[in-house]
């Protein structure tokens, strides 16, 4: 029950009594307030600043420090106050929550304190109102990433057994960490960049001799070249073979991209070695020595720059990809109305449609090479549309692009994080439900407690029943008793949604069973009607008294003494056979019986089964979940 | 005393509805008209004000705040016939003099004002007698908070049957409706309603 209507528990009380005089039973006796004293102020004294507030606003939360007994360990007999050696300012929003029902996290607040702060007086987190729950997770989020992030920058220390392997691969990933990885490193990198810087060279041409014509280093100094590239693939090799070995998972690594790129950078070579120096596949010898830029990718490595570009391209692979249709698109259309436009001048560049492809393209990206112009006047308007448009359709994306970059960026970040959040929610929604929901199977629960205390009244344990009762405040028991009475006047009872399959799946079958026309016996004093608590629907908790097996008859019978006659006003009566002593009460219910019409009773086969002694004993149905109390 | 806050009627229609904000009479007035102490007449207050703090109950809080005390059924249906009944002055709201008025009577009242109160809340339409289609929605209102889990099943005719045998025990003349001495007759002859209505002496 929220805090605030706790107040209009006695209006809700009041108001049943539009129920009275329609309920054919008379109700429960109300629980009764035994400490009636009045309202007071509570000081409450933290690190000198005080508040104060009534006592019932701190009692609506019985389980936190304030609302429990737990307070009384900070109380000072001498000023008559609670004196709490604690931080002033956080102690508003906590205070705050008592009075309103919400836990609101303010924002200069920092985090840690706060949830020391909540921890202390004994409030669970969760509680966060709506309003700054995301708050308070983002920032809960970001301490502990600070957190990790420093325990991270510990953990690079040696640790004491590592094997050579795991010491290699740590040398491969963190190349700070000792010499030797440092070194590695910079040697490694240099011979990337004079692989790259070699491959360059190689194409332009050096100085003509006089006895050769001009042609490119990498034929004049053929063997200086080879030497330097064997030496780079080396050296790139080895490095491959000692990651791989290192790796701890290897079949992980030689799917990573950086070892892709590594292969890529060196097989080309080797592919070359096997080749002979054939004309048929020189053409593709070629084209592999081509792969030998991507050598240039390893830098990434060294780079962090390159990886983040990297990841944002990826990410915003498909911003771009609908870049490029939409291009696409344009260009096809201006690409074929150019060719019409240009098919009748002769001697017209534009010959085909994949021709004017060309044109379009240097057209739209404002290039303008000038090496194809329409001729046509036909074809000059269109072309100033295609060049007019192309600005458009350029220039506008890009800013487009660049601003997707950043949203991406922050919604897949932002899309982590709800994604965390909302496991969060779930919970808290289940919570609060249980909360919500907690009035009734609170009283569902107390139904039980009390059937359990009425038996061990019977035998006369005591502390047991002060241990149930305990739990149950003045609040939750007044509610608890208007929801007794409205059972009483619908001569229906609450029960949860399981138990409630289960009962209707038991009242089909049991619709077509025995008519048993066993009466009760209806001396003794009629005291309650309708289904006192002898019926109860689940389980006993705690119950180490003895179980015992009932008859399948005998549970048929049970459930078929539910339902009465339709017009048979017999009145509601408990049967109370003194002989035993048994308080095996019926339910008579007003509902039409069109399947039985049985009275009641009692297990007719009870009286056999039960022990004596005096011992209490439980008998459960076939279904074992509607028990019956009898006392003997 | 009704005291209106400034509207912004011309431009912004989004601002149309102004905050009634209602202050009661004095404390020493409630106390003639009711039976509660200055003290109870404080507490109350304070709890009303929390939960309306514009002075005023209207029928969506008023349903809002009594559904909270039946989380397993809907007692919207209830509720909004308890809305009628503290609602003497038909305005639409509840103010805290209606609403400690109210509860004055039934939980301070004598049998006979209780009893009153309860037909009063019955006749829906206040012309002095109960008919079956009037205690039908009431009963019907009262099985609907129960909700649908309940031992045993809800069967659909349990109202009407209730009802039956409301008309039964109280329809004396048997003409189809309850006038009001009917009901107190009826209601001052039966035990277990006379023991009931003793339950609210100590609600507060």
């Amino acid at each position: 029950m929220a805090a605030g209507v706790a107040a209009w528990l006695p209006f809700a009380r009041a108001a049943a009594i539009g129920w009275m005089p329609v309920a054919n039973c008379p109700m429960p006796i109300a629980p009764r307030d035994h400490r009636k004293r009045h309202d007071e102020l509570i000081i409450l004294n933290v690190s000198g600043r005080r508040f104060q507030t009534w006592r019932t606003t701190l009692d609506r939360y019985p389980d936190t420090l304030l609302g429990s007994s737990e307070k009384q360990f900070f109380y000072d007999e001498e000023t008559k106050e609670y004196f709490f050696d604690r931080d002033p300012d956080s102690f508003r929003s906590i205070l705050n929550f008592y009075r309103t029902g919400k836990l609101h996290y303010p924002r200069y607040e920092c985090i840690s304190a706060y949830d020391e702060e909540l921890t202390f007086f004994g409030i669970i987190p969760e509680i966060i109102g709506d309003c700054c729950y995301e708050e308070y997770k983002d920032r809960k989020r970001e301490n502990a990433e600070r957190l990790q992030d420093d325990q991270d920058d510990n953990k690079d220390c040696k640790l004491p057994n590592m094997t050579y392997r795991e010491t290699m691969w740590r040398a491969f990933e963190n190349p700070h960490t000792s010499t030797m990885a440092l070194v590695f490193y910079y040697v490694t990198g240099f011979f990337i960049a004079i692989s790259v810087l070699t491959n360059v060279i190689e194409t332009v041409p050096c100085g003509a001799t006089p006895s050769q014509k001009d042609m490119p280093c990498g034929e004049r100094y053929t063997i200086a070249f080879f030497c330097m590239d064997t030496a780079c693939v080396l050296i790139f090799t080895v490095e491959y073979l000692m990651r791989l070995f290192a790796a701890p998972s290897r079949y992980q690594f030689m799917r990573s991209v950086m070892s892709i790129i590594d292969v890529v950078a060196i097989f080309p070579y080797y592919i070359g070695l096997v080749m002979t120096d054939n004309e048929d596949v020189s053409g593709a010898f070629v084209t592999l020595r081509v792969f030998r830029v991507f050598r240039i990718f390893k830098f990434s490595r060294h780079s962090q720059g390159l990886r983040i570009l990297g990841y944002t391209l990826k990410s915003c692979a498909s911003e771009l990809g609908f870049l490029l249709f939409s291009l696409t698109m344009a260009i096809i259309i201006f690409a074929t109305v150019m060719f019409y436009a240009e098919k009748g001048s002769s001697s017209t560049k534009f010959t085909s449609i994949p021709a004017s492809f060309w044109y379009t393209i240097v057209t739209m990206t404002t290039l303008g090479y000038g090496d194809m112009v329409p001729k046509t006047i036909a074809g000059k308007i269109f072309g100033s549309i295609c060049s007019l448009s192309g600005v458009l359709v350029i220039a506008l994306p890009v800013p487009v692009i660049v601003s997707n970059f950043s949203r991406i960026y922050h919604q897949n970040q932002r899309a982590d994080k709800r994604r965390a959040q909302k496991v969060q929610k779930a919970r808290l929604a289940r919570i609060r439900i249980a909360q919500t929901g907690s009035s009734c199977t609170g009283f569902l629960q107390s139904k039980r407690n009390d059937l359990l205390n009425e038996l061990l009244e019977l035998t006369g344990s005591e502390e047991e029943e002060q241990q149930l009762n305990k739990g149950m405040s003045l609040l939750e028991s007044q509610h608890h008793h208007l929801l007794h009475c409205l059972e009483k006047t619908t001569a229906h009872e609450f029960v949860d949604e399981q138990l409630y399959e289960q009962n209707c799946l038991e009242t089909t079958i049991q619709s077509y069973t025995s008519r048993s026309p066993s009466f009760s016996s209806q001396d003794g004093p009629i005291g309650t009607c309708c289904t006192r608590r002898g019926k109860m629907n689940s389980p006993l908790p705690n119950s180490s008294l003895p179980l015992q097996p009932s008859h399948q008859q005998g549970s048929l019978q049970e459930l078929s003494a539910l339902h009465i006659q339709c017009g048979d006003k017999l009145p509601h009566t408990t049967s109370r056979s003194s002989l035993n002593m048994k308080t095996d009460d019926v339910g008579l219910i007003n509902c039409k019986g069109s399947q039985i019409t049985t009275a009641i009773i009692s297990i007719p086969t009870a009286p056999s089964d039960t022990t004596d002694g005096g011992a209490p004993s439980i008998n459960t149905t076939a279904s074992s979940n509607v028990i019956k109390v009898s006392a003997l | 005393r009704k005291k209106l806050l400034p509207v912004h009627d011309s431009v912004e229609d989004d601002f149309e509805l102004s905050t009634v904000c209602h202050r009661p009479e004095g404390l020493d007035k409630l106390q003639e008209q009711t039976k509660f102490t200055k003290k109870e007449l404080q507490v109350l207050y304070r709890g009303f004000k929390n939960e309306c703090p514009s002075g005023v109950v209207n029928e969506e809080t008023f349903k809002t705040i009594y559904s909270k005390f039946f989380p397993q059924g809907d007692s919207g249906a209830y509720a909004h016939f308890l809305f009628e009944a503290f609602d003497t002055n038909k305005n639409g709201s509840v103010s805290f003099e209606d609403f400690v008025i109210g509860l004055s009577i039934i939980l301070r009242g004598t049998i006979n004002d209780r009893l009153n109160w309860a037909f009063n809340l019955y006749d829906l339409n206040k012309d002095g007698c109960i008919t079956k289609e009037e205690m039908m929605d009431i009963m019907k209102s009262i099985y609907d908070m129960m909700g649908k889990y309940t031992y045993p099943c809800m069967q659909d005719e349990a109202p009407r049957e209730h009802v039956e045998s409301f008309f039964q025990k109280m329809d004396r003349n048997n003409d189809g409706v309850v006038t009001i001495d009917e009901f107190i007759e009826s209601c001052q002859k039966d035990e277990n309603i006379m023991q009931s209505m003793q339950l609210f002496d100590n609600v507060i």
